[in-house]
């Protein structure tokens, strides 16, 4: 066991380590995020109110949207320089390279949840202080989910034909019952209610975690033999 | 008794089926006290819903069974399966707007179990997608099939969220808990055209494994020719 959580984070590490050295999925997203919050307000008009009421859609849509471009990204370095090939060279059960790939994947997604939810705050005039606790496990849930089955359809596409429309349109309607339940709990804790109200929805996104990370353990082998 | 005679009797048996049905749709079952004609939609818009799922549960099965074992016979299923599940959901959306548009005013709304049939269309849609793109039979088997198995474990997952999201469809009168407050002969009615429908889907699915098939075996003598 102690083989698999080295081999787990030697993924893990392999990519942080690309990553802070490159820095070419983070500053693009970062990017990405603070042109998605303008062109929610070009698209919205000047109307405060309006704004207020749609605010934790557009904030899932943005996290959803950058997290579609991360996700999508992040086995697209393995086809280089036979990387590939390595991956599926390293001995042991290949669930722990798509653990460390998740655990990766969670770490971005993470920091770039935190500086679009960051701009949010500035840009949209909004106070998260008190929501900020219930806000956090919310999005922690949520971003899991997504990261979950976004990691096993990244693997899975990187190496088909019209990748790029392809990964969208499988996760995407999967990630509806996130995406819904994200959304509502997001709208309880931004009107400071305590977080016992959406109690429903955080069970249905713990519950659908635990199938999707259950499913992508057992079914990975798969889809990364090319 | 070979294949094909037994496939040709099924297709009779599913023509004989379905005008019994229509006929015992139009003739038998007596006209709705409240909705009119118009209620005898149900006779097709019910067995199309059962016999969608009955195909995405085989498309389960198929993904699994691909998985497990490798052999191509699974994959022709499931594929099968997803084809006739998407045309089956379509006959069902399709037949309930235009069940909708007198009775509840609307061609289209979200409700619950609409949003989720749209949800599950829009899955297995992706799921035919991604197999019209990997030529490579194995690898498509192997990737489609992980589709088909998150796919089949999320019809719970989104049963639920679109569930509490919103309700305006009345429950489901068969499947609840509590015994059937239908009418007899409108029950027989709709007996008869499920069973119609779930045999005509039972020869569509054998005439196009049976293409798959042979299609399979023309390709791999092909290229043994070559």
């Amino acid at each position: 066991m102690s083989g698999y959580a080295r081999r787990v984070g030697i993924v893990l590490w392999k990519d942080l380590l690309v990553e802070r050295r490159t820095k070419e999925s983070l500053n693009a997203l970062l990017f990405f995020g603070l042109l998605l919050l303008f062109l929610f307000q070009f698209s919205l008009g000047p109307d405060r109110a309006q704004v207020e009421s749609v605010l934790p859609g557009l904030l899932w849509l943005g996290f959803v949207l950058a997290g579609l471009l991360g996700l999508g990204r992040s086995f697209l370095a393995e086809r280089d320089n036979d990387c590939w090939e390595g991956l599926l060279l390293t001995p042991g059960d290949k669930s722990a390279i798509y653990l460390g790939k998740l655990a990766s994947n969670l770490v971005l997604m993470t920091v770039v949840e935190a500086l679009v939810l960051g701009l949010f705050v500035i840009f949209f005039d909004i106070d998260i202080r008190r929501a900020l606790p219930g806000l956090f496990i919310v999005v922690a849930l949520g971003t899991f989910g997504l990261a979950t089955v976004g990691t096993l359809f990244a693997a899975m596409t990187a190496n088909v034909r019209a990748r790029e429309v392809l990964f969208p349109v499988l996760l995407l309607p999967v990630q509806v019952p996130v995406l819904l339940a994200t959304v509502s709990a997001t709208q309880v804790a931004l009107a400071g209610q305590p977080l016992a109200d959406a109690r429903a929805w955080l069970q249905l996104l713990a519950a659908a975690d635990l199938v999707y990370l259950v499913i992508g353990v057992l079914t990975f082998e798969f889809v990364l033999e090319a | 008794m070979s294949y094909r005679p037994v496939v040709r009797a099924l297709g009779w048996l599913a023509l004989l089926a379905l005008l019994a049905g229509l006929g015992m749709a139009f003739g038998y079952a007596p006209r709705e006290a409240v909705q009119g004609n118009v209620q005898r939609i149900m006779y097709v818009h019910v067995p199309a819903v059962l016999t969608a799922y009955l195909a995405f549960g085989l498309v389960l099965i198929g993904s699994i069974g691909y998985l497990a074992s490798a052999r191509m016979g699974w994959d022709r299923l499931a594929a099968a399966a997803a084809e006739l599940g998407v045309l089956f959901t379509g006959i069902t959306i399709a037949s309930g707007s235009i069940w909708g548009r007198p009775t509840w005013g609307t061609w289209w709304t979200w409700d619950a179990r609409l949003t989720s049939t749209a949800i599950l269309f829009l899955v297995y849609v992706g799921y035919l997608l991604l197999r019209a793109m990997v030529e490579e039979p194995e690898r498509r088997g192997r990737f489609a099939a992980v589709v088909g198995i998150v796919g089949a474990a999320n019809i719970p997952i989104v049963h639920f969220s679109v569930k509490w999201w919103r309700a305006l469809h009345q429950p489901s009168t068969i499947l609840g808990p509590e015994p059937s407050p239908i009418a007899a002969p409108i029950a027989l009615a709709l007996l008869a055209n499920w069973v119609a429908f779930t045999l005509l889907f039972a020869y569509f699915l054998a005439r196009r494994v049976e293409i798959a098939r042979l299609e399979d075996a023309a390709l791999q003598g092909a290229v043994r020719a070559r």
